[in-house]
């Protein structure tokens, strides 16, 4: 089926001609009364207009944060996953309307948003309502009469910068634990996707209390900083590219606080010969997990952006993988068919141009696609890439870059050793791939991989509680998992003496 | 790999060089860039006001323009393995926190064909 656009009649997404900041429970317009277009990617024209916010927004955002902490770090766990879970049914009530707004704004399919970003997301605060109920503190009998009590408290209040590849979803992975760990929040979407989240805090600003989620949208170079280098922080959490990354430590230095911080990745998908040992569902099973490169149109942190395969299988394997990639349908987002929609926006397609073009001055051979296309209608302004694939060596910019589109780069491996040397040769350990029917390979090359999350006979699966972070300069820290509540909190230790003597040194 | 290199690596296109003379202008002051690499916006070089960015021991200075210093993390550098950047600008908002370069414009890096040496086994 089709969806219509939002704002269009027949649509499930009402759209205002205008939205303003979300702080403290309210919507409140930003402090110089600036505003800019926010765009679908599908069609290069505006949906509506976001609040082009400057640092005087963010003191605002923190003013109602600040205020809001004391009352929402005291609440028991009980209340705090009580809204958690009120949350997750509240975006599961409007499941169908955030996948089509998210779809129409970020250009993903709406087949995915359907069918995993949100029912990812409503997981995520079910996983931490669940997560919070179940902790424990504990205490250690230390000796007969010294007993070392230890408690989780707040930090505070949290900055949360999230990514423009998985708008709710990041800011799930974010809020969530931030939220169960009894934080207050300050979110900043990313610059290209700020309406989907605001269509998200419509949908619980009843049920969270007010300055518990603040979201404050505009430009990273006016407010990124006056959010993220704030001393009125106690922690920040960043998901983009290394600069930002370093930039972001930088300012948490300063001001002595934690940072999480998930910078990009170039992951190998590494198919044994033995996929092919049978024509059989695991072998389709292992042509999807390559042609998953395409999922979210190659906008994936972990995108699974290298294929390496075995030499002997190589071209009867990818005959049948480029016959699954011809057959990709690209089109409207909101049409349940497609399966690629646009890039998200103009300086991404012509980047992912440009990589296709240094591939080919480097001599990689296009095997399919490589070009921007035209799917034609009220399409035609979109920005839409042909699902591609090129064949090079590991040493090549389109193996060594995250391109960020669906953009493969395939190469081939004689042996064990040969594949793990190449998976490896990388700045970047986020994500990996391993497909193999023997499971004795599966694990030793699963634990030889310098990635943070190893996929093995499954990729982009991204359920609640398994971790996800990344080695190298793929970042520091994890997320999706309960571990996040130790991210998100102070330890409080009570070291308590029962021994009524004293110590007999004074 | 040396923190001074003979000859810049880094050259900027007229519109480049205009954008900075405008932020120069603006600002009152000079700025940097730093190449980015990674996630989303990762591959476009970030601009700053100058010194915004802490530069390490394992950052390249490629060269200056108008008095604007650009850097490279030295892995990347290798990775890039491109002997001469050019610095343009493009159609579209900046990302991350760097600055614009200009109205609705923003800071690329071009990599044209000869400027990357072919590939030695």
């Amino acid at each position: 089926m089709k969806y219509a656009p939002p704002g269009q009649p027949g649509s499930v997404v009402t759209v205002a001609p205008r939205y303003e900041n979300f702080i403290g429970g309210k919507w409140l317009a930003p402090t110089q009364g600036r505003y800019r277009a926010d765009l679908s990617p599908a069609t290069a024209r505006p949906i509506t207009e976001v609040a082009h916010s400057t640092p005087e927004d963010i003191e605002l955002a923190l003013d109602a944060a600040h205020a809001a902490k004391d009352s929402w770090g005291a609440t028991s766990a009980t209340e705090r996953a009580e809204v958690l879970n009120a949350i997750a049914d509240a975006i599961e009530a409007n499941k169908e309307m955030l996948a089509v707004a998210e779809s129409w704004e970020n250009g993903k399919p709406v087949r995915e948003t359907l069918n995993a970003d949100l029912p990812l997301v409503i997981d995520h605060f079910r996983y931490f309502a669940a997560a919070a109920r179940a902790e424990e503190g504990s205490s250690t009998e230390i000796d007969k009469d010294l007993v070392a009590y230890h408690f989780r408290e707040p930090l505070g209040v949290v900055g949360l910068i999230v990514p423009f590849n998985f708008p709710l979803l990041m800011a799930a992975w974010k809020l969530a634990p931030a939220l169960a760990a009894g934080n207050c929040t300050i979110l900043k979407p990313a610059s290209p996707t700020p309406w989907s989240v605001l269509k998200l805090a419509e949908v619980i600003e009843d049920i969270v209390p007010p300055g518990v989620i603040n979201i404050v949208t505009g430009p990273g170079a006016e407010i990124g900083k006056a959010l993220a280098a704030n001393p009125r922080l106690a922690k920040i959490s960043f998901t983009g590219e290394t600069v930002t990354g370093r930039l972001i430590m930088q300012y948490a230095a300063q001001n002595i606080i934690p940072s999480t911080v998930e910078l990009g990745g170039k992951s190998p998908n590494i198919f044994f010969s033995d996929v092919m040992a049978e024509d059989d569902d695991f072998l389709d099973k292992a042509i999807e997990g390559l042609v998953l490169f395409a999922f979210n149109k190659g906008e994936v942190c972990t995108s699974p952006s290298r294929a390496l395969v075995q030499e002997d299988i190589y071209e009867a394997f990818m005959a049948r993988c480029l016959e699954r990639i011809a057959a990709i349908k690209q089109g409207d987002p909101l049409d349940t068919d497609t399966q690629l929609g646009p890039q998200v926006s103009a300086q991404q397609i012509e980047k992912i141009a440009s990589y296709v073009e240094i591939g080919r001055n480097e001599g990689a051979e296009v095997l399919i696609g490589g070009e921007r296309t035209d799917v034609g209608g009220d399409f035609t302004d979109g920005y839409f890439f042909q699902p591609t694939v090129l064949k090079g060596d590991n040493k090549m910019r389109v193996f060594q870059e995250e391109i960020f589109g669906p953009v493969l780069a395939v190469t081939t491996f004689t042996d064990d050793a040969d594949a793990l040397a190449i998976a490896n040769d990388t700045l970047y350990g986020l994500g990996a791939g391993v497909w193999t029917r023997d499971g004795t390979r599966a694990y030793t090359m699963g634990r030889a991989i310098k990635a943070g999350r190893v996929w093995t006979n499954c990729y982009h699966q991204y359920p609640a509680g398994a971790a996800f972070g990344g080695y190298k300069i793929s970042g520091i820290g994890r997320e999706n998992h309960r571990m996040m509540l130790d991210h998100y909190s102070q330890t409080k230790n009570l070291l308590v003496s029962y021994d009524p003597k004293p110590l007999g040194l004074f | 790999m040396s923190d001074t290199p003979q000859l810049p690596r880094i050259t900027a296109t007229p519109a480049a060089i205009e954008a900075i003379g405008r932020l120069l202008a603006d600002r009152g002051g000079p700025v940097m860039f730093v190449q980015s690499g990674g996630c989303c916006a990762g591959s476009t070089p970030m601009c700053f006001p100058a010194g915004e960015f802490l530069v390490g021991a394992g950052d390249v200075l490629l060269g200056e323009i108008d008095g604007c210093p650009f850097y490279i993390d030295a892995a990347l550098d290798r990775a890039w393995h491109q002997d001469r950047f050019v610095l343009d600008v493009a159609a579209g908002p900046a990302e991350g926190f760097s600055l614009p370069a200009g109205d609705d414009l923003h800071f690329i890096v071009l990599s044209p064909a000869g400027e990357i040496p072919a590939l030695r086994d």
